[in-house]
């Protein structure tokens, strides 16, 4: 669809907000509807677009299939990580209380955004790598 | 008068039987995995009918409003959206398997082969 | 009026999944269901659940769609015609839906401010969570760090799809001239 001026045209204008886009709702998720899976999906999307409009292989040099498989592993290393900083800190499993000293509230704050950032990562990865596997198995 | 009030549970439960339908009497497995969707989106709009509040307004806090809709049914439904994604595209991956492996997705000539080992 | 707007649309979805039911096409079959998605995200805003309805929208109508549309080009199937047997699944399913709307008899109404899910849990949440979180989107705050062990359960499921997927279809197919070359 490389040769498809308008597509190829519209994809490149479109693709950097869509980008934007998935950051803005997954870092606004506690203020407005949104939050980590919303914006990992968004976020697949964009690539499922670059990969709809220029192929395969060139997705596959933007997104790297090992790199977006180590990002699967570390979203969810992200999220256990902080659950167990609580227990580190001496409180209990995902205790966001403790994670900062003077203030519990800030400390909640801080942990629901680790563990959103974490679930993100964690969707948009798989997401994109289940789109990958489904798009290559027709390849010989 | 009062029957109306439930409207939304008859066609919750409408478009579960017809998912159902979709799953139990369709010999094609990708039309299989279309009915379970149309089944677990019907029990999604079940639990958010359970709980919503009339003259409310979205759990998220403003200023301008004193009523919230119930949180509780739209958390754990976004659980199960996302599970219930997992389980098509597993669904849909074994469904690829199957065709390279028996050259058709049809239940019945799947099911002939299977016997005639 | 808002009422009004929740009947229409709900109409149109069992209008659609009637559709589907009689569909032969599987291409066509595969796009009402994305619209049938996007329509319920619709009803979903409606009944105040935004935060479903996005995400709903985006994966229902967005990845699901793609990934049905991924496994017709890889199978490229059509559905064959049915032939009889379709009775004994008419009266499962109409028995089973005449037992469901009799159970749907005893419910509260629908929008009772007073109804019992109301009344314990989530009017603690409501209240407490401005202080106790500080976060202004309730499901956020009660996903997030109230039932934040259910979220991490999640994100493993999502985990273990995206591996079981990567071990079913991850290498590219053997060709099949090697495969009988080994039997």
């Amino acid at each position: 669809m490389k040769d498809q001026i308008v597509l190829r045209v519209i994809a490149k204008l479109f693709i950097p907000f869509i980008l934007l886009f998935a950051l803005y709702v997954q870092f606004h998720g506690d203020y407005g509807p949104g939050g980590g899976f919303q914006a990992g999906v968004i976020f697949a999307a964009a690539f499922v677009l670059y990969t709809l409009i220029f192929g395969l292989e060139a997705a596959k040099k933007v997104a790297k299939p090992n790199l977006v498989q180590v990002l699967v592993a570390v979203g969810v290393l992200l999220y256990v990580g902080t659950g167990i900083m609580g227990i580190l800190l001496g409180g209990n499993f995902l205790d966001y209380n403790v994670l900062d000293h003077h203030d519990p509230v800030h400390g909640q704050h801080l942990g629901i955004l680790l563990i959103e950032l974490g679930v993100g990562i964690t969707v948009a990865s798989v997401m994109i790598t289940i789109f990958f596997s489904f798009a290559g198995r027709g390849q010989s | 008068m009062q029957y109306l009030g439930l409207y939304n549970y008859w066609i919750a439960v409408i478009l579960m039987m017809t998912g159902f339908y979709i799953v139990i009497s369709s010999g094609n497995l990708i039309k299989k995995i279309i009915g379970l969707n149309i089944f677990q989106v019907s029990v999604f709009l079940f639990y958010i009918s359970i709980g919503k509040i009339t003259g409310g307004t979205a759990p998220i806090k403003t200023d301008a409003a004193s009523i919230y809709s119930n949180p509780l049914p739209h958390v754990l439904i976004l659980t199960a959206i996302v599970v219930g994604v997992a389980t098509t595209a597993l669904g849909l991956s074994l469904v690829v398997r199957i065709k390279e492996a028996y050259g058709t997705v049809e239940e019945d000539e799947i099911h002939s082969q299977d016997e005639a080992w | 009026m808002i009422h009004l707007l929740d009947i229409i649309l709900l109409t149109f979805m069992v209008i659609i999944a009637f559709t589907v039911v009689r569909l032969d096409n599987l291409f066509a079959a595969i796009v009402l269901t994305g619209i049938y998605s996007l329509l319920s995200a619709s009803v979903f805003t409606i009944l105040d659940a935004v935060d479903v309805a996005f995400t709903e929208a985006a994966v229902g109508a967005g990845i699901a769609t793609i990934l049905m549309l991924g496994t017709l080009a890889l199978t490229s199937a059509e559905e064959k015609v049915q032939q009889g047997k379709i009775i004994f699944p008419l009266m499962v399913v109409i028995l089973t839906g005449a037992v469901l709307i009799y159970g749907t008899l005893d419910m509260p109404q629908y929008g009772d401010p007073k109804a019992h899910i109301h009344q314990h849990v989530a009017p603690r949440y409501i209240i407490e969570s401005p202080e106790e979180i500080g976060v202004p989107n309730m499901v956020t705050s009660v996903l997030a760090s109230y039932r934040g062990y259910d979220t991490l359960g999640e994100v493993t499921v999502i985990f273990t799809a995206g591996i079981g997927v990567v071990l079913l279809l991850g290498r590219s197919r053997r060709n099949k001239s090697k495969e009988k070359d080994e039997r």
